[in-house]
């Protein structure tokens, strides 16, 4: 079987194809970079998700050796995200699978970076760390939903070093680049450090790392705080989300997975509980069409598709809203 | 050092959450309690100790203002900041969630009516607990005592307040399902004798209104 996935839900057009037994057989992308000091602007990325779709999806099926026809499902990222931008996903996939009258599946962008993190890492039941430009949430399992057990209360930490990057005319996504020039320092500088139970806040922190700066601090130096603040925060979250649920595999997943101090920071809570620390697959952290694909395979094979008349995107489609019968509750 | 005192081998470990270790010891010849926050090896030494530090002053000033408006609360026996650490007395007698499973069902109603006395004289007295669940209230011999204000804030904020009773209703329920309505009720009723209805009605709203709002629901 062959499930082809695309993801457009913010700067990435992407398309892959993976077969059911979970090889990715192409992973193609083309991703939207905004110019230095502005953030993404969803019509223009939309723009640019239509000029490529057509290359994308083809090179897409090319590489993976599998024409229109043999595919069995088209899955699509309906949500969350910027809706110019999911509507062209939501356009090309519709196309598809109408014109191949396959089934149409919905998949969730965020179960998306949940089921890929699993593929590639062999999860089974984890503690979920799911950290990108859209989330920052601890969740588990339970009861046929992903259950959120701590999250941010406003901004997320991909948005955090985004927000950042944006005041000094950084490109976004700019964790990579944050990442580097933090490690030019080991000057700690403090900043607010808040964690209200399983929760976090990171306004404060974005606020107080951008005023020392203008007051004088390096910027290698306050991107070294900020990061230690920032990905300390999550972990401290994470260990009560881990010492009251005591899951035994933690699961690091999406975009700011890639970030190596919070994959240490993780590591370091993983074996105080003794959890086992499990991070996705490096070319999977960003957001890509082999997630949707391979959560589409997860969704046809239980039989969860969606008549193409009905789909409509969701820009606000909670995680913990989605019910899915293709995993089970290990008790 | 180790000491034993009656047959007891002490200091002995009762308890590790994820931010702290709490030890029974002796103390000059009688049973204290001990709580250590633990250094943590994913927070730079200057942020961990900072930290820890902050945390252990702000919880056992909390305690001291607790005690200072009536309500019963481990007297505090030795303080050291440096080490993030801090005696207190021993509370003999189980949680008031163990204690809750096991008496009759007026005095089931009275013990938590007792609390809603105590949370209404601390919440008046500008102080809110931050993490209030029947697992931090001890009884001894009938009298009820909070601990653990690691959370807790010097706040006359309704929205504390309403947070504090939505975590005291969600640990009844989930603990207590068969009589959370009589217990939750009693508690209320405790409350509002305190506070007087206007405050009450006021905070239950407000209880409800976060409720709502989703970010505390469907965590536990």
């Amino acid at each position: 079987m062959y499930c082809l996935g695309i993801e457009s839900t913010a700067h990435t057009f992407g398309a892959s194809v993976v077969s059911d037994r979970g090889d990715v057989l192409s992973d193609i992308r083309d991703v939207y970079v905004s110019r230095p000091g502005t953030g993404i602007h969803p019509r223009e990325a939309a723009e640019h998700h239509s000029e490529v779709a057509a290359t994308v999806v083809s090179k897409a099926l090319i590489e993976a050796g599998v024409s229109g026809r043999e595919l069995d499902g088209v899955a699509v990222a309906l949500g969350p995200g910027l809706g110019p931008c999911l509507r062209v996903g939501a356009t090309v996939a519709r196309a598809i699978a109408a014109c191949f009258r396959k089934p149409f599946i919905p998949v969730n962008h965020a179960i998306g970076h949940i089921e890929i993190g699993s593929l590639t890492t062999g999860a089974v039941d984890p503690l979920v760390v799911l950290v990108s430009g859209g989330h920052t949430a601890i969740v588990a399992f339970s009861g046929g939903k992903w259950r959120i057990f701590g999250e941010t209360e406003d901004i997320t930490l991909g948005n955090l070093y985004d927000m950042f990057a944006r005041e000094i005319n950084l490109p976004s996504p700019a964790g990579p680049e944050i990442e580097r020039l933090a490690e030019k320092s080991t000057r700690f500088i403090p900043l607010p450090y808040v964690v209200k139970g399983n929760d976090v806040s990171y306004s404060g922190l974005l606020t107080a790392s951008l005023s020392k700066l203008r007051a004088g601090a390096t910027l290698e130096d306050t991107c070294y705080s900020m990061q230690e603040v920032s990905c300390s925060m999550l972990a401290e979250a994470v260990e009560r989300s881990l010492a009251y649920t005591r899951k035994n595999e933690l699961l690091l997943t999406g975009g700011v997975a890639a970030n190596r101090t919070l994959q240490k920071k993780l590591s370091d809570v993983a074996a105080l509980h003794d959890a086992v620390p499990r991070i996705v697959d490096r070319r999977y952290t960003g957001d890509c069409g082999a997630q949707i694909a391979w959560t589409g395979m997860l969704a046809l094979r239980a039989h969860e598709t969606e008549p193409i008349a009905n789909s409509r995107v969701r820009s606000r489609w909670r995680l913990e809203d989605v019910q899915i019968s293709w995993r089970n509750d290990v008790a | 050092m180790s000491r034993s005192l009656g047959e007891m081998t002490l200091p002995k470990l009762i308890y590790r959450g994820a931010e702290a270790e709490i030890y029974l010891e002796d103390w000059f010849g009688s049973l204290a309690v001990r709580k250590s926050r633990i250094p943590k090896p994913y927070r730079v030494p200057e942020l961990d100790t900072a930290i820890r530090r902050t945390r252990t002053l702000h919880e056992t000033s909390l305690m001291h203002e607790a005690r200072k408006i009536g309500i019963p609360v481990p007297i505090i026996q030795c303080l050291d900041p440096e080490a993030s650490t801090f005696v207190m007395e021993h509370i003999n007698g189980p949680t008031l969630k163990d204690e809750l499973h096991k008496v009759s069902p007026e005095i089931r109603r009275s013990r938590c009516r007792e609390l809603g006395r105590l949370v209404a004289e601390m919440h008046e007295g500008g102080v809110v607990h931050g993490d209030l669940t029947i697992s931090n209230v001890l009884s001894e011999e009938g009298k009820l005592f909070l601990i653990d204000f690691g959370l807790g804030d010097f706040s006359t904020g309704i929205e504390d307040r309403g947070v504090d009773l939505l975590l005291l209703n969600r640990a009844m329920k989930s603990t207590h399902v068969k009589f959370h309505g009589e217990i939750f009720g009693a508690f209320l009723k405790g409350y509002c004798a305190v506070v007087g209805k206007k405050r009450h009605t006021e905070t239950v709203n407000k209880m409800r209104e976060i409720e709502r709002r989703g970010r505390y629901s469907e965590r536990a």
